[in-house]
């Protein structure tokens, strides 16, 4: 497969959000504000692309059978050393995602991938899958995570476009999430075909 | 290379080797960070002590001249008494309750009268957009004014949510975060001015509303008479670390 089309992949035809709805749980629950979105996206992408290189290493000398808690072994290592290197050197996004980065570990896309694309391809070319998987979600929480801060609260990146007033609280509320996601699947659905 | 079968000593083998490279990863990594997060934690409790001693915007030399830990029914509190040229300014309380999720560590700052001069919330795991929003709830004086702490005594105030009958507004869709948070201003109070609790219950029969009416004006002095008392860079000496 062409090196670029693997990236692309990620990126739009099979974006993990919008096309696969893979890792909802963190969609819904991060993006109460551009910035978490952002924050969330990049955090899993640095995960995914570390995960995507090392099983992809790896597959040869894991036992089928042991397959799946090798990998989640790995994953949570890396998951725990990014939630030990941003408390360290990041401590104001830890402190507004902190309750999310260990969720990561249980994130379906991160093990999809491992199981649809690492194991079956080389380290490089899964490289490049974690990177377009990873900016396609990030993508995604940013966008989703924009629409709801500025509905909600009238702001977008924290720069204040309206009054509070007029935001509806229901957006930065749970039941906001479904609906913008809802709504945002079906305007990219339209424009993919 | 053929993939390797799944049998028993296979499976153990590599298993355990995965596990042991991950382990010596994270102690690795726990080795190198476990200084700066340790200095970020320390530099947080000392910002904050400022903070709920002098205010938010406030400048000054300011000396925690004592760390008192108290443990009463397994709660944990840490009493720094803080100094200003040798004057006892007041003392910040530090105790972690259950909120929403665990460790919701609130630090505050009360007077010798026990009237709150400033919280901070050190640590909290409350949800983003909710509970979260408590570090800055109840000292937004100009959105929530019915939230607003600052200046209130535990002992005089009934400072419980207003859906249990308190006179404190609660967080929008967050009550437990909220009961949480004054639970633990309650229980800094108590275990700092026990002694006192008994004139605080008498005192709550007066009319609350002109009791806050008096509470505010003190406030707004004492703040300008901080404010002017202000000047110089600010230094915290801690004395010891406490842990």
């Amino acid at each position: 497969m062409n090196k670029f089309k693997i990236i692309l992949n990620g990126l739009v035809k099979e974006n993990p959000t919008f096309v696969l709805l893979l890792g909802m749980c963190p969609t819904l629950g991060t993006t109460t504000s551009a910035i978490n979105g952002m924050g969330m996206g990049l955090a899993t992408t640095f995960v995914l692309i570390c995960s995507n290189v090392v099983l992809s290493s790896i597959k040869k000398i894991v036992p089928d059978m042991v397959r799946i808690p090798s990998f989640i072994v790995v994953i949570a290592t890396f998951v725990t050393v990014l939630q030990m290197l941003m408390q360290a050197y990041m401590p104001s996004l830890y402190a507004s995602l902190g309750l999310f980065i260990p969720l990561i570990v249980v994130n379906c896309i991160v093990l999809g991938r491992a199981e649809a694309f690492a194991v079956k391809n080389t380290p490089f070319d899964s490289m490049l899958d974690g990177i377009g998987m990873g900016l396609g979600f990030t993508i995604a929480l940013t966008l989703l995570g924009a629409c709801r801060e500025l509905l909600g609260s009238g702001n977008i990146f924290g720069i204040d476009l309206w009054s509070k007033e007029y935001g509806a609280l229901a957006f930065v509320l749970a039941p906001g999430a479904f609906i913008v996601l809802g709504y945002l699947i079906a305007i990219v659905n339209k424009l993919r075909n | 290379m053929k993939k390797l079968e799944s049998t028993l000593p296979n499976m153990l083998a590599v298993l355990t080797c995965i596990c042991i490279i991950a382990a010596a990863l994270l102690g690795m990594m726990n080795e190198v960070t476990k200084d700066p997060i340790a200095q970020i934690e320390q530099k947080n409790l000392e910002e904050g002590i400022k903070k709920v001693i002098l205010g938010a915007n406030a400048s000054g030399d300011l000396t925690v001249s004592k760390i008192d830990t108290i443990v009463e029914d397994k709660q944990v509190y840490i009493v720094y008494t803080a100094e200003q040229n040798g004057k006892e300014l007041g003392k910040a309380v530090k105790t972690a309750v259950q909120g929403f999720s665990p460790d919701l560590t609130v630090l505050t700052g009360f007077d010798a009268e026990g009237n709150v001069m400033g919280y901070e919330i050190l640590k909290h795991g409350e949800t983003p957009g909710l509970g979260a929003q408590a570090p800055e709830w109840f000292k937004d004086k100009e959105n929530n004014p019915k939230s607003y702490i600052i200046g209130m005594n535990p002992g005089k105030n009934k400072m419980t949510v207003s859906k249990d009958g308190g006179e404190i507004d609660a967080i929008t869709a967050s009550t437990i975060t909220s009961r949480a948070f004054l639970k633990a201003i309650n229980m800094e109070y108590n275990t700092l001015f026990k002694g006192n609790a008994e004139t605080g219950a008498t005192k709550k029969a007066e009319p609350a509303s002109c009791d806050s009416t008096a509470v505010a004006t003190n406030d707004s002095t004492a703040v300008a008479e901080k404010e002017a008392q202000q000047g110089g860079a600010l230094t915290i000496k801690v004395v010891e670390v406490e842990e």
